[in-house]
């Protein structure tokens, strides 16, 4: 498509040259809109932008705690449509200093005959209090398997980091519960696997 | 209306506007929306006097400037002087409206302490709230009847902009909404607020607001959430603190004396007619929107329930689509939305309605054992 | 369009295409490539605006009388698609065809083959896109801005459909925009310097650029949309560590360029029309492609201003409100500058003036409602009501529709050989005047009082005002017939068209014969 030596009119010879750059331009701004995906997350895991908190065990606080204020950590949980498990947090909410170390429970009950894996997917608000939430432990970091009608209480160890703004008075961490049973990465599968 | 209509056409936008009616921004009645319609008029009248400055020159060059008048025309094409201002002066209005824009917005995104907290949660077509500090939580449904909007009954006042159980929050205290969604985006909008936040699914949004006026306040979903976007609306009302504190107290013992009493009831065997009949009105209420009041679903859309393998000869995988929902389609989880005896009255109706015939009775109790398996 | 051919046969010596069908299927000719995408952009004009006829017919009043809501959705995202992709965009392309060559003094567009094949696969892809909503569970009902998951995971099985046809047109326009570009810059006649070059050629110069650059981004949304859908990615799906809203960022990064895309060879086609008929040279020629430029640039910061309720970041609306807001300086330089040009000049008031002072009239009211939705605070008020609606149908049909009609007046003697009738001209600009006013301009009261967009059914209070809009809406439909008409009566036959019907008309393009020949500039004219 290229191919101009058919145009009957006296032309410049760099057509092709202009034509492969801008070939070259579209190809790049093809991969450009894929490279937005990890962009975004990066410029996400920078700012907060869209409240989801970093899914990697953070090290251990190792920094004075901050007695001076507390901050008000409050939990919500929910389930996908179709994921028929029961969810919740042990308390609904709970006061913390600037550095203290908490650990709170999630109880989780799988009620169907069949075992199932889950994935739990946080979100925070603010968005910008996100940056400030450091999960030292944490069910969400992996895949949950729940044997049929067990029950079990999941673990999330966090503190907040003591940089934490002042103006944030009330974190809200919440969790949206996903069945990920037909997506279950092996190990997680080979953990159920005595019971059967 | 209709005079009131006339007349604002022909006085045109700058009196429509100005007058609080049906051509105008809500003025609303917190602090923030009242600050957001003052800059909404501000911003509207400098346009006004730019538009009036431009169109006023360009249509004194029309009338007087005319060929067939005899003008001659000038051969100016550019004047550096002139053209620097009508940069810089543009420029400048843009900072004089930027800095009330500026400080609005910082007031509206206050994170300070607040009172009361809502979960609100939407979802293929309809709200769901729950109050963070009390055990209540429920449903609101577009309470306008089918037969109204298919005009087969004349409509309401509140057509479209009604609802079973509005949400309620107090006067005068701050309220702290949590929006999500359980399906598609949806956007919360009460104007009289001037709030609108999307729900975006997986994960949560912040919105506050501040009442000072008690009332009625009515709103719609604002982003096009599928067939029935047009069909959710918004409706809070806002109490006096005391009414607020008494009226969640009672609801908290209603809700869980209805717990109580639906788990008293499983004993209790209900009869075909009664299953028959309860299960119909759930069925218009929350499954006719996709499934056809006739069971006929939407070919390619929303799936039949006439004749299907499942509704003739899998009760177990009737209850469960129906208390689970089915993931990643718009069927959604009704474990939470419909009482155990409702689920099992419209599994009954679903099974014995629109000539499926298959005499299968499903009980509270048979639907309890599922989902406590 | 084959007698305007005809006609066109009958003044070139020197052609030799086939005739009949074959003709049309193998031409590399520019002149007849225009001409196709025009008589395609403006059946597609008329597919769209039936939709939109639909769509004021339910909306008439209140309750459900015609079509289901499903449908209804089907109406407004594919009347969307079909109008910005089928019938503006095309447009466009079209007049580029036409007149970019004939403007810069070159014989033909740089990539003939590839000019026929652009137009081609276009009928291909509004086939595909039609034909999906007679599918079991009708075609695309998430809007043209299919947001996922609606257009993921909740919706029907022609998304696949969409997708196909999403990539051909984007495909078809970014090798039309390579045509343009190349063009422009490697056949420019002898001292034809690019600050010489009529603004219609710079005004589209930048637009291909702003194709290639953003029509990529948005065949990569469609993908990943239609991977979501239905290989299992995970991009817009949080279950999988995807973000909705992320799709909202790559879609907007296309789609705010792509409204400029939209309107910016208007401001070149307007640039022509109102020195032509106020007899005085354009004001600021400079400061128009400064300012055209300018906008191009600016259009890449300010998607976001599309989301400010998605819930971002202050830092973020407000970086957004501020570099939106910076749009109206250029744009309104771009406005000053036509009336300066205006200003004491010996105006005369055929119909492309008519459409084109319309056009900066109804445009300014577009961008005076842009600015007020910039304001992030207010816009939480304005955003996806008809405030919204009635402010982007200012830009788009009194904006870039009245100029294409402008330029379709303007041009006409210049491709049929014949004056077009002056006095149906007049009538389907003021039927056009009136009723798009009656049609868009009550919108953004029933969308201040709280009428939300895209929704088949409303509150009693806005019934009156949607009355009103709809018999503007079809007043405005028909209106177009007449033009229809006025373009097949000019194609037929009229006064002879001199080769300059326009007394102030300047630029190239007028000095061949009327109708221009079927090879014109074989020898390049020598520009001074």
């Amino acid at each position: 498509m290229t191919d101009t030596n058919s145009n009957p009119a006296p032309q410049r010879p760099d057509n092709g040259r202009v034509v492969r750059r801008l070939l070259l331009t579209v190809v790049c701004m093809f991969a450009f809109g894929y490279a937005l995906v990890p962009l975004y997350e990066v410029f996400c895991d920078i700012t907060g932008f869209n409240g989801r908190t970093k899914n990697e065990q953070a090290a251990a606080n190792t920094r004075a705690v901050d007695t001076s204020r507390t901050v008000n950590v409050q939990f919500i949980t929910r389930t996908n449509s179709g994921m028929p498990w029961g969810f919740a947090p042990e308390v609904k909410s709970v006061r913390v200093h600037p550095g203290e170390t908490k650990v709170v429970n999630f109880l989780a009950n799988n009620p169907t005959g069949g075992n199932m894996v889950a994935q739990a997917i946080p979100s925070v608000a603010p968005g910008e209090a996100a940056l400030y939430l450091n999960k030292t432990e944490c069910f969400c970091f992996n895949q949950q398997p729940l044997k049929a009608g067990a029950k079990t209480a999941m673990p999330m160890q966090f503190y907040l980091d003591p940089d934490i703004p002042e103006h944030i008075h009330t974190l809200t961490l919440s969790y949206t519960l996903y069945d990920m049973t037909a997506n279950a990465t092996p190990d997680v599968l080979a953990q159920m696997q005595p019971a059967n | 209306m209709r005079t009131r209509l006339i007349t604002a056409l022909v006085a045109g936008l700058p009196l429509a506007a100005s007058a609080q009616s049906q051509f105008n921004l809500t003025q609303g009645v917190t602090d923030i929306s009242n600050r957001v319609y003052d800059l909404h008029m501000t911003i509207f009248y400098i346009c006004c006097i730019i538009g009036v400055i431009v169109f006023g020159a360009m249509f004194w060059s029309m009338f007087r400037h005319r060929k067939s008048k005899g003008r001659k025309p000038a051969t100016f094409h550019e004047n550096v002087k002139v053209e620097i201002a009508w940069t810089i002066v543009p420029f400048l209005i843009l900072v004089g409206m930027a800095i009330p824009a500026t400080s609005t917005l910082i007031a509206m995104e206050d994170v300070s302490e607040s009172e009361v907290t809502v979960l609100v949660t939407g979802s293929q077509w309809k709200w769901h709230y729950r109050y963070f500090d009390h055990e209540v939580e429920y449903f609101s449904l577009l309470a306008t009847p089918r037969d109204q909007i298919t005009n087969r009954l004349d409509k309401g006042e509140n057509y479209l902009l009604e609802v079973d159980r509005p949400l309620v929050i107090p006067t005068g205290k701050k309220v702290r909404f949590l929006i999500t969604s359980d399906d598609v985006i949806h956007s919360w909008w009460v104007p009289a607020f001037a709030v609108k936040k999307d729900a975006n699914p997986g994960f949560i949004n912040e919105a506050w607001t501040r009442v000072d006026e008690p009332g009625i306040y009515r709103g719609q979903c604002a982003e096009l959430c599928g067939k029935d976007h047009g069909y959710m609306p918004v409706v809070v009302i806002a109490k006096e603190p005391a009414e607020y504190e008494a009226w969640i107290t009672e609801q908290e013992t209603i809700q869980r004396e209805a717990k109580e009493e639906e788990q008293r009831l499983l004993s209790m065997s209900m009869s075909m007619e009664e299953l028959m009949e309860l299960g119909e009105r759930v069925y218009l209420g929350s499954c006719a929107a996709c499934h056809q009041p006739n069971g006929q679903g939407i070919p390619g859309v929303f799936p039949s329930l006439v004749g299907t393998e499942m509704v003739k000869n899998d009760i177990p995988g009737h209850i469960d689509i129906v208390v689970n929902g089915k993931n990643g389609t718009a069927m959604q989880a009704f474990a939470n939305q419909l009482s155990l005896r409702e689920i099992a009255a419209v599994v009954t109706y679903e099974r014995n309605a629109w000539g499926n015939d298959t005499g299968d009775i499903v009980q509270a109790a048979d639907v309890n054992e599922y989902v406590n398996q | 369009m084959s007698t305007v051919v005809g006609e066109m046969d009958h003044h070139d010596h020197h052609h030799h295409a086939p005739s009949g069908i074959t003709r049309w299927l193998f031409t590399t000719n520019h002149k007849d490539i225009g001409s196709l995408y025009l008589w395609f952009s403006f059946i597609m004009f008329l597919v769209g605006g039936s939709m939109a006829m639909v769509i004021r017919a339910e909306l008439f009043q209140p309750g459900l009388q015609l079509v289901e809501p499903h449908f209804f959705n089907q109406m407004t995202t594919v009347h969307g698609l079909i109008m910005v992709f089928g019938a503006v965009m095309p447009a466009f392309t079209g007049l580029a065809n036409w007149m970019v060559p004939l403007m810069i003094g070159a014989p033909d567009m740089a990539l003939p083959r590839m000019n026929n094949w652009s137009f081609w696969i276009l009928p291909f892809a509004f086939a595909i896109l039609l034909a999906s909503l007679f599918m079991e569970g009708g075609g695309p009902a998430f809007g043209w801005t299919f947001y996922a998951p609606l257009s993921t995971t909740y919706s029907g099985d022609s998304t696949a459909l969409f997708v196909f046809s999403v990539h051909i047109m984007g495909i078809s326009s970014i090798m039309g925009a390579i045509n343009v570009i190349v063009t422009i810059m490697n056949m420019r006649a002898p001292g034809m310097t690019y600050m010489k070059m009529p603004l219609f050629v710079w005004t589209w110069f930048i637009t291909a650029f702003l194709l290639i650059a953003v029509m990529p981004v948005l065949a990569g949304a469609v993908t990943m949309v239609l991977t979501d859908k239905y290989f299992g990615t995970s991009f817009f799906d949080a279950a999988g560590g995807g973000d909705p809203v992320m799709f909202q960022h790559i879609f907007w990064f296309f789609g705010h360029p792509e409204v400029y895309i939209m309107i910016l060879p208007s401001f070149g086609i307007v640039s022509a029309i109102i020195p032509a008929f106020s007899r005085k040279p354009l004001f600021g020629y400079a400061s128009m492609v400064y300012a055209t430029a300018a906008i191009a640039g600016l259009s890449f910061l300010v998607w976001a201003h599309h989301m400010f309720t998605t819930g971002m970041p202050v830092f973020a609306e407000l970086f957004f409100m501020y570099c939106t807001m910076l749009i109206s300086v250029p744009t309104g330089v771009k406005v000053f500058n036509w009336v300066a040009t205006m200003w004491r000049g010996s105006i005369s008031f055929e119909t492309p003036m008519l459409f084109a002072l319309a056009f900066v009239i109804l445009f300014t009211i577009g961008g005076f409602s842009g600015l007020m939705l910039a304001i992030t605070p207010v816009d939480f008020q304005y955003h996806d009501t008809y405030f919204v609606v009635a402010h982007f149908h200012y830009v788009l049909v009194s904006g870039a529709i009245f100029s294409i009609m402008a330029a379709a007046y303007y041009w006409l003697p210049k491709w049929t050989g014949h004056m077009y009738d002056e006095n149906l001209g007049r009538w389907h600009f003021w039927c056009s005047l009136i009723s798009v006013n009656v049609l868009f301009f009550p919108m953004h009261f029933v969308g201040l009082a709280g009428m939300p967009r895209r929704i088949p059914d409303y509150a009693l209070q806005f019934a009156d005002i949607n009355q009103i809009v709809s018999i503007g809406g079809f007043a405005f439909g028909l209106s177009q017939l007449i033009f229809l008409w006025l373009v097949i009566k000019c194609v037929r036959g009229g006064e002879k068209a001199p080769a300059k019907p326009w007394e102030g008309a300047e630029g190239l393009e007028w000095t061949v014969d009327s109708p221009a020949p079927y090879h014109t500039f074989e020898t390049p004219p020598q520009v001074k």
